[in-house]
Formats: C-alpha cells, structure tokens, sequence
C-alpha cells in the first residue's frame, strides 16, 4: 500500500507533482481508494465512471425503465441522484428517474431533511414523490417514541420504512428502486452478519440487486463506492445535502463495526473492496435455509410470516402493547416456529441501524 | 410444553418473559463449551451470555433451573456439584471467565479434554498406525495440545500392555519448534534459555520418549543452511506489506512442518490452533479479499498438505487454554511470542474486544464460518481397504466425515496454497511484459498479489527465484488432482513407476 504512494511521487521530479491520471493538473486530492493524487477534474471523472462500469457490467437497468431514488436529503443519497441523472443523459441509459422520500415525521431531523430533497427536486429536475409514516401507518414517529421511548424506536423506523420505500415504489408505478447504500456500509453488513452468525444474510448482503423475484427489485450503484469518496464528491461539486443524524438515534450509538472499518481503511484502503470480495466469494452451500417467501395475511405485504413485521408491529402500538414484535419474542406468530429475527440481539454491534436508508 | 410456568402468569409480557429465559437457557446451555457437538452435558450461566440485560426478568420463577437451583451460591461445581468452583480454589486466577466460577478445576479439565477427545475421534485425527507431529510453539495453545496428545497416546500405551493380542499399536509423538529467529531475531540467551525450556517440557512428557526437532525457517530451501539464510532474509526484505510479511511467515512456517514431519516419517501434523485464533483468522481472511478459500482453513482436518494438518483445539478457547496451562501448571515458553502487527493486529485487539462484550463471539464467529461449504481436502483421506488394519477402521467413529460431492479445485495459490476461485483468473493488474511473471501472476490469489508479491513487475522474478522450491513446484503439478485420480485406479496399477509424479 505504501509503495504504491511512493511509487507515483516518485515519478514526478519533486516541486512539480502532477495528477497521476492526466499527467497535466496539478493533484487536488488522495483518492481514499487508491492514495493516488488526482486533481479534481480526474477525481470526477473516474467517479463517475467507476459507477458507470458498474451499472453497465452488472445489467442494473434497461433502457425505458423507471427508476426510484430512495432519497433522504443525506450524502448518499443527494449524490446518488446527481450522479444518475447525469450519467442517464451522458450515456444515454432512457431512464424515467423520480425521487422518492419517505417522512418519518421527525420534527427537527426529516423536516428539514426533506426540504433538501424539494431543492434537490428542483436542482435535478427530478419528481418527488414523498411518502410519509402517517398516512401509511397512522403514526409519526414522533409519536412512537412519545409512547416507547428511546428504546427500540429504531426496530419500528427500519420495519416501517422498508415497507414504506416498497409502497411509495408501487404508487410511482417504477421498475426499480435504487438506494445509495455504499461500499462500507456493506463491508460492514457483512462483518455484522459474520458476528452475529447470520448466514443466510450472509450470502444475500452483497448482492447488488435483491428481491428480483418480489414486486419491486432494489439495486445498490454505489456498492463499489466508498463512502470518504462520496463525500469528497458532494464537498468538491458543492452538492446540497443535509448532514445532521436522527435525533432519535444518539450520535455515540454508531457501533464498533463501523470504526473497525474505518480503521482498516486507514492501514489498508482496499480492504473495504476485499471484504466485499470475500461476501461474494464465500462458499454458502445454496441448501442453506432461507426464510419461505409468502404473502401478509393482514396488509398482503411480502412476509415470511402470517403478519408482516409492520404488521405486528403496528399492532402492538395500537393496542397499546410496544413490546409487541421487539426482540426474542414469537408475538403474533407463535403458531409457526420460525425464529424471528432477533432485531435486539445484537446492540452493541449494530450501527447505523437508523441511516437515512434502509435494506 | 410451557404450560407448566403459563399457569402463573397473567400478564402476557410476563408469559413472553418466561419463554426469553427458557429460550436463552437452551442458547447458553450450548454455548458454554463453545461447541455444538460437545456431549459433555455442561450447563450454561445465565449471567455470562446474556446480550440485552434490560429485558431480563428476575430469575427464580423459571422451572429450568430447578435442578441446578442457584447453584453458584454455595460456590460449588455445577457438574460434579461436590467440589468448589475454580474461582473459590485459586482466587488468583484471574483468566477463564464465566468458568471460573462454574466448575471445579477437576471438571473443567476433564470437559476441555472431552472436546479435545471429541474432535480428535469424531473428525479420525489420530489412529493407531499414525505417527503424529505435534508443532508446538511455546505458547499455551500448543502446550495444551502437546499434553492432551501425550495423555491420548499414555492412555493407548496402557491399553496396549493390558490388551492380549496387542493388535492395536500405539501411535507414535513428536514435537516440532519452526524457529523464525532468522525472519525475527531474538538475542542467543534468549534463544538458548528458550529451546531448553522447550527440550525439558518434552523430556517431561514420557514414556513413551517423544522426539524434539528444532526446524529453523531456512531448511524449507534444500541446499546448505548459510545460503538458505541469506535467500531467507532477502525473500523477506522484498515484501514490503507488514501484514504480507506475517502471512508469509505463516506459510513457511507450514512449509517448514510439512518438510520436517515428511522427512522423519509423521503421518499427521498437530496444530494448537484454537478458537479464538481461528475466530481471528475468519475476519483476517475476510478482510484480505479470502473469502472463497476461507472455508480451507477452519475445519478440523486440512488434507491439502502432504502431510495432513489436524485441529483438535479447534472447539477451545484461548481463555480455557490459559486456565489449563495455570490449573496444570503447564510450563509455556514465551521469549518467542510476538504481538501480531498490521492488518492482524488491527483484528486481533478488535475480537479480543468483541469477546469481553459477549464471551461466546469468538464462538459465535467460527461458527458462522463453520456454515461455509468445505473442500473435498477438509478431512482424513481414506485409505484404501486392502491397506490399513481393520481394528484401526473398527475402532474409528466417523460421524463427521461425509462423503464430499465436490470436486477438488483445480488450483492453488502458489504463495498460500489457498485454492483459487479461477484457475488462471484475471487479476486486476496487468502486465505488458514478459510472460514468466504474468504467470506467477495468475497463480496466486489476489490477496498475496497485493501483499506479498512485490509491486514491480521486474522484481517479480526474481522474487519468484527466492522462493523455496516446494512452494514453487507445488503450484506446477496439479498435484491434488492428480492423486485423487491415481487413488481411484490404484488397485489396478502394477508398479509406482509409471505414474509420473
């Protein structure tokens, strides 16, 4: 890793320190993937074209398709969103692009985060749709955690939203929906999913497109893209983006899986690259048991249970019983002995269970 | 089954208490010997494993426990329940966590042994007829391993001298040091302080008589040790990736116990190797881009050698094995025990953290990885009917050993000897010039390409001229593949000449 950095000063009389890709700027940045000095102008360009050889190689889209940007107003997502709609016009994919928010109802976090996305509705010429919590569910967020507390609001937020991007998806009447999740928020899903002895999700976590056999596939551009490089990108394009976390989750609850990543960044860049890698690469025999697709038998939402979690979710807080549906609990469902997923198990592991969006 | 306790409650949050208790008590009961195939019948504690204590109720209203009662109070074992724990007899042992206060040392040792035993009979590490190296470190996993195969091999000598027909031999032990103080240097006090501890260790351990070799690194390149040396030093300056160096130490230190256990007649090599190492390796190996070879290293038996490497550690912990080397008084030797460094290190200190937040991560991991689909070369090949005593086979329980349905793979990295995913894949770099390099290119995996191979594609040959021969010739023949062939038709071949290898 080192000798790399030394290699490309190295070939540059010293003073005169040029940007390795164009030979004729003068470097602006590292890039936090490879540690070359580029100016920014390469930086854009093999950004951009980094996602492009993706999208291409990995058959996201098909010309005429129409495709939802689930969009929070945050790095990822703002960015994903300029990057698409200029490479729709740059390579000329014919895609119908529509933004699509979801509203928790957080007052003082998705408020303003959602004005964001009405710029950036503008800025981009993109339609918004905006979904929101309360008309889907009856319940803001807000008034969730006035009833339940600090404890567990994120189960809800996480469950509800996942729904919520798929029936937003449905109303724009799209093919597919994409999402800005990055390269190290997937290098840590599969940490996380090493540590928690989850194989089944093992497998499925570095699929760039998942739920093909459901109504609405998800597909991830940014899988290959580092999140320091999406900032960069956002910082140097001065792109409008909305920074600030969830005032429900706290600012420390980010767990140590995250920094663990962020630390082998620092001693090896490409580990983030080889730990998808290795997702990919891992030899899951395909007998593994995967949980039986079905259908909601109360919202007809795809569940691998009689009720969807939302569902039971939801009716546990209507009924005045939060606990419901949180944690090693067959709720609802104690007929079947399907585990649940243990959505509480795991705590202190866990971080950015309250991104800005969701698997 | 949860109507007995149902009847108390009234509440249903207290009904869904009552099952989180038993739920969890089944978890721990597992985990408290860290392996689901552990027999010994051990019982969990519920405060060790438990993850999300706000949910906890108050414990006695659950029927489980009814038998243990709240056993911890009067400090007595919780297996034999007559002598006192390990913490009440030797206050001063600090390491062994939940155990500690769990069992007497009586106990725990004979529940870590019985994983030892399990591993060994269930995975046939050791029969009879075997001549077993055990490579020994100095360091408490390897010493626990060295001992419990000399307890294995005491037990099987008296059973031989009690037995009529003495039809059953007594495998044979001995015990290898790779020293690495020409990769590493150590001071010749040290050094020389050191292997005679090591030789005192193993004189201690007999009858019967188990004989010591000191390998140092360099004897895995054949000619005259002063050369070796200097090739050793310099094979080394060229990697410049400290987590490189390291792996690479690792591999020559496989290089180095294949050749000497080769040479002197073993038929298997005993690793120390522990779950908490391995725990180390999976997410090491994950994070270097290993993920498809991952599977290779983790299980009990690892066939790809010539001489077949076996685990028999691999259900313990690193804390269990401290405990064993306090309780036993276990001599360790630890002048040669260096931190791990770079990427390594990085993982080492961040499980040793996961472990102190939840004492069954290190299990946990492993078991994860022990999902992942093993190679057909991750157990004891068979050997033939016609060779081999029928006692031996007898006596061997193979429940682990499945038929494997999958075909070995068709190549290996010549660094690592992983197997690659594609046999001459396309790496990421590509080299313009001469075609020596860019086949040394295509026959390493990617993760000793970035970190050990040298960067400079002209240096890349000379490189490869550093390397010892057996790596190098181990790449050229397809050498697996080839022998699985020849097994098949073995019984119809007349001489061993013609078969080219």
């Amino acid at each position: 890793m080192a000798s790399e950095v030394v290699d490309a000063t190295a070939a540059k009389p010293r003073g005169g320190r040029f940007c390795t890709v164009c030979n004729d700027r003068r470097p602006a940045l590292k890039r936090p993937k490879t540690l070359e000095q580029i100016c920014k102008e390469c930086f854009y360009a093999v950004f951009e074209d980094e996602i492009h050889r993706v999208i291409v190689d990995n058959h996201l889209f098909k010309p005429g398709e129409r495709i939802a940007i689930g969009a929070s107003g945050g790095k990822d997502s703002t960015v994903l969103a300029y990057v698409l709609s200029e490479l729709n016009i740059r390579h000329g994919y014919g895609l119908d692009l529509f933004l699509l928010s979801i509203d928790e109802g957080i007052t003082g976090y998705r408020d303003d985060s959602l004005e964001t996305v009405k710029r950036n509705e503008i800025q981009y010429g993109l339609p918004l749709k905006v979904v929101s919590y309360k008309e889907l569910y009856g319940w803001t967020m807000d008034e969730i955690v006035k009833l339940i507390g600090l404890k567990n609001n994120c189960t809800f937020c996480g469950v509800f939203r996942r729904q919520a991007l798929d029936r937003g998806a449905a109303l724009l009447k799209v093919d597919k929906l994409v999402t800005g999740h990055n390269a190290d928020d997937i290098a840590e899903t599969v940490l996380l999913n090493i540590l928690r002895g989850d194989i089944a999700r093992l497998s499925r976590c570095t699929s760039i497109t998942t739920g093909e056999d459901g109504p609405i596939p998800r597909c991830k551009p940014f899988k290959y893209t580092y999140e320091k490089e999406i900032v960069m990108y956002a910082y140097f394009k001065r792109l409008d983006y909305f920074s600030t976390e969830c005032i429900y989750s706290p600012n420390a609850y980010r767990g140590f899986a995250r920094e663990f990543i962020k630390d082998l960044e620092r001693i090896r860049p490409r580990a983030i690259l080889d730990i998808i890698k290795s997702g990919e690469d891992f030899r899951i025999s395909t007998s593994t048991k995967m949980p039986e697709q079905g259908n909601c038998e109360r919202c007809g939402y795809i569940s691998s249970q009689k009720w969807c979690k939302a569902c039971v979710l939801l009716e546990g807080l209507n009924r005045g019983l939060p606990k419901l549906g949180i944690g090693r609990t067959r709720g609802l469902n104690n007929e079947s002995n399907k585990d649940m997923k243990e959505t509480n198990g795991t705590k202190g592991l866990q971080s950015k269970q309250c991104g800005t969006l969701d698997f | 089954m949860f109507a007995g306790p149902l009847e108390y409650f009234h509440n249903p949050i207290e009904v869904y208490f009552c099952m989180i208790v038993k739920s969890e008590k089944k978890k721990i009961g597992k985990m408290a010997c860290n392996s689901a195939t552990c027999q010994s019948g051990c019982y969990g504690d519920e405060h060790s494993v438990d993850e999300d204590d706000q949910k906890r109720p108050p414990v006695q209203e659950d029927g489980v426990s009814a038998g243990g009662g709240n056993f911890n109070c009067d400090g007595l074992c919780i297996k034999c329940k007559v002598n006192e724990t390990i913490a009440a007899t030797h206050p001063a042992v600090s390491e062994g966590g939940g155990d500690r206060g769990r069992f007497c040392a009586d106990c725990f040792r004979s529940n870590l042994f019985g994983k030892f035993r399990f591993a060994v009979t269930s995975n046939a590490m050791i029969s009879s007829s075997d001549n077993v190296l055990v490579a020994f470190s100095g360091g408490p996993s390897s010493r626990v391993a060295l001992q419990f195969v000399h307890e294995m091999q005491q037990k099987a000598q008296k059973n031989f001298e009690a037995s009529r027909d003495r039809l059953l031999p007594v495998f044979g032990v001995g015990v290898a040091y790779i020293d690495e103080s020409t990769i590493y240097p150590v001071s010749s006090h040290d050094y020389d302080g050191a292997i005679n501890q090591m030789k005192l260790i193993v004189a201690s351990l007999a009858p019967p008589a188990k004989q010591f070799f000191v390998v140092p690194t360099q004897s895995i390149y054949s000619h005259d040790s002063t050369d070796g040396k200097d090739r050793l030093t310099e094979l080394f300056g060229a990697v410049s990736d400290i987590t490189g160096k390291e792996d690479l130490q690792v591999h020559l230190r496989m290089l180095s116990l294949q050749k000497v256990a080769l040479e002197n007649g073993y038929t298997k090599v005993v690793m120390g190797t522990c779950t908490s190492q391995i725990a180390c390796h999976v997410l090491e190996a994950t994070v270097k881009g290993q993920g498809f070879s991952l599977a290779a290293d983790i299980q009990y038996v690892d066939a790809r050698w010539k001489i077949p490497v076996v685990l028999p550690l691999r259900d313990c912990l690193s804390e269990e094995l401290n405990m064993c080397c306090i309780l036993d008084s276990l001599k360790t030797v630890e002048a040669f025990q260096r931190p791990r460094s770079g990427i390594n290190g990085l993982i080492s200190s961040f499980v040793k953290l996961l472990q102190e937040e939840n004492p069954s991560r290190e299990s946990t991991i492993v078991r994860t990885a022990g999902k992942l689909t093993p190679f057909c070369f991750n157990r004891i090949p068979e050997v033939g009917d016609n060779n081999g005593c029928l006692a031996t086979k007898r006596r061997q329980k193979k429940y682990n050993l499945k038929p494997s349905e999958s075909l070995p793979p068709e190549s290996y990295c010549l660094i690592c000897n992983n197997p690659l995913k594609k046999p001459n894949g396309t790496s990421s770099n590509h080299f313009h010039d001469g075609r020596a390099s860019s086949e040394i290119y295509a026959s390493t995996c990617s993760s000793c390409q970035y970190q050990i191979l040298p960067k400079d594609p002209t240096l890349l040959e000379n490189f490869f001229l550093l390397l010892p021969q057996s790596m190098t010739t181990l790449a050229k023949d397809s050498r697996d593949n080839h022998k699985l062939l020849r097994d098949q038709i073995q019984d119809c071949l007349l001489s061993d000449s013609d078969d080219g290898a």
